[in-house]
């Protein structure tokens, strides 16, 4: 087709707003990521890789790693959950009445995020919580000295469920349903067990939907903020947070640096999405 | 197999219903012995939860309009004259899923500073403007997607060709002919838009506007019955922004024609 320049002009502000306000911001992060800044002694700005060697502090790595280590149960667990429930409501021979319920409130709950999410767990495991002040009150079960403490990145994983799960249930519901009848009556005419449908039909089948959902509640969870914030205050150290300190009041020393970890916050959820968005559209051949 | 399925559907169950009890008690429990709505009470009366909350409502409401006013044309012409910039427009309008919003507004904050070409952090206007533009870009994946929905439902080329030789022009037809016909799904993404604005924190934070996401997270460091009352209407207004999603699309069901 021939390219025609006026056509173009009816999504012009479409463009013009999102490389203003989506594309350049982020742009502005990345490059300067890798620029020096102008600083007094030096006074030039040159491209350079020190922000990221200045970003390898015990302390920031440390913050990367507990990030990557609560998106990732909080991932695993959402899945293991979200998709048990889903298969129970889809396949488990459940009331059918259950099933529109579920997913309704999943659209609710996977929405039920930031500040008010963080407020409900303190009001039910917090130190002074529904649960925690009835195991204590009824059976003499001190959580605290078990070691559990919500404001916690143990806390986090369970608060952050909370959204995971309801937004594996839908996703996976869909998914679920896609599976033929057929298939498995061709599996078990051939002679296979539910089992073996299971491990050698169906799951290589929901596997990419299986993998890209985990990625995606991976980002989902990186990059919330509020409700670490809401939950644990400014102290708890994970990358999200030390980079909302860092904006408040430059906790690294150096504005450079902060765009370096920003730059890192993308580069891990850029690559999770990217995962989803390729796993899914492999899991579409299969699952129309 | 079927105990199975009832173990893990009460196991989940019970995982989302304990939160919701425990903070609608603990709401409740502000006076020592007696539910009451004292903290409601508190507040509500709260002028600082008044203002937050009023702007909040119109950043959502503005941000409502905005998104509409970008995506519905925009997804309008895509599909009757660009198709080929269809995977680039969807690309474009999945980025604010990947690159957290934290990201986002930390270049607004460098980028639209004082001392550069378009200072909107140098005043109040500016920055409300800045925060509405936050605002839609978080809402447009969601936005985009509900209402190129809408249009693949309904016959775009030939709509616009009879309003065309009827002699309307380009604002009419979108403003009297699309937009009506797509008016669920813009609804649906109107209201989940709103589900996400009014509680939003990080882009409302660090630009330092006085919203409703803020204000909950000052009364949670500092308070201890009110945040937990603040939660109910918060998990309130997004279930009623949900439930109106699904109204609104049972209703669409009886309009259309019979074919």
């Amino acid at each position: 087709m021939r390219f025609q320049p006026l056509r173009w002009v009816g999504v012009l502000p479409f463009f013009a707003f999102s490389a203003l306000f989506l594309i350049a911001p982020t742009l502005y992060i990345v490059i300067n990521s890798f620029r020096s800044g102008v600083s007094a002694i030096e006074g030039a700005n040159f491209w350079t890789l020190q922000n990221f060697r200045d970003l390898m502090t015990p302390s920031v790595i440390n913050a990367y790693w507990v990030s990557i280590k609560i998106s990732f149960f909080s991932a695993v667990l959402g899945c293991l959950i979200g998709f048990a429930m889903a298969a129970a409501v889809t396949f488990g021979q459940l009331p059918r009445v259950l099933k529109q319920p579920l997913l309704t409130f999943s659209g609710v709950a996977s929405n039920f995020a930031g500040v008010p999410l963080a407020f409900a767990f303190i009001a039910t495991i917090g130190p002074a919580g529904l649960i925690t002040l009835w195991l204590r009150n009824e059976f003499g079960i001190n959580l605290r000295v078990l070691g559990f403490n919500l404001l916690s990145t143990r806390g986090l994983v369970i608060t952050y469920l909370f959204f995971q799960i309801p937004l594996m249930i839908l996703i996976i519901t869909p998914a679920l349903e896609g599976l033929k009848r057929e298939w498995r009556e061709a599996a078990a005419i051939l002679g296979a067990t539910g089992a073996q449908y299971w491990r050698m039909v169906a799951l290589p089948i929901l596997f990419p939907s299986l993998l890209g959902t985990l990625a995606l509640l991976f980002a989902n969870s990186f990059g919330a903020v509020a409700t670490a914030i809401a939950l644990t205050g400014p102290s708890l150290n994970i990358a999200p947070i030390l980079l909302y300190a860092q904006i408040r009041g430059d906790v690294l020393g150096s504005p450079n640096v902060g765009y370096a970890l920003a730059t890192g916050m993308i580069v891990i959820t850029a690559l999770a999405n990217g995962l989803y968005i390729w796993l899914r559209t492999r899991s579409e051949r299969w699952l129309k | 197999m079927k105990a199975l399925a009832w173990f893990s559907f009460l196991f989940g169950a019970t995982f989302f219903i304990l939160p919701l009890i425990g903070m609608a008690e603990f709401s409740l429990s502000m006076l020592r012995g007696v539910y009451s709505f004292e903290a409601y009470r508190v507040v509500l009366r709260d002028p600082a939860f008044q203002a937050t909350f009023l702007y909040s409502v119109m950043m959502a409401l503005g941000t409502i309009v905005l998104g509409i006013g970008l995506v519905v044309p925009t997804a309008y012409w895509v599909r009757l004259r660009l198709p080929q910039a269809r995977p680039l427009i969807e690309f474009i309008t999945l980025l604010p899923l990947v690159i957290p919003a934290i990201v986002i507004v930390y270049g607004y904050i460098r980028m639209f500073n004082t001392s550069s070409i378009l200072p909107l952090t140098g005043s109040v206007t500016g920055t409300n403007i800045l925060l509405l533009f936050g605002y839609t870009t978080l809402a447009l994946p969601y936005m985009y997607r509900a209402v190129d929905t809408g249009l693949r439902t309904i016959d775009v080329g030939t709509l616009t060709e009879a309003a065309q030789s009827l002699g309307a022009g380009w604002v009419t037809i979108l403003g009297r002919l699309i937009l009506p016909n797509v008016l669920t799904a813009v609804l649906s993404g109107a209201f989940l838009t709103f589900a996400i604005v009014i509680g939003e924190f990080t882009m409302a934070a660090l630009l330092n506007r006085p919203a409703f996401g803020p204000y909950m997270q000052l009364m949670g460091a500092n308070r201890a019955y009110e945040p937990a009352a603040l939660a109910v209407i918060a998990f309130g207004i997004t279930w009623a922004c949900m439930g109106l999603i699904s109204v609104v699309g049972r209703l669409s069901k009886h309009t259309r024609a019979a074919r």
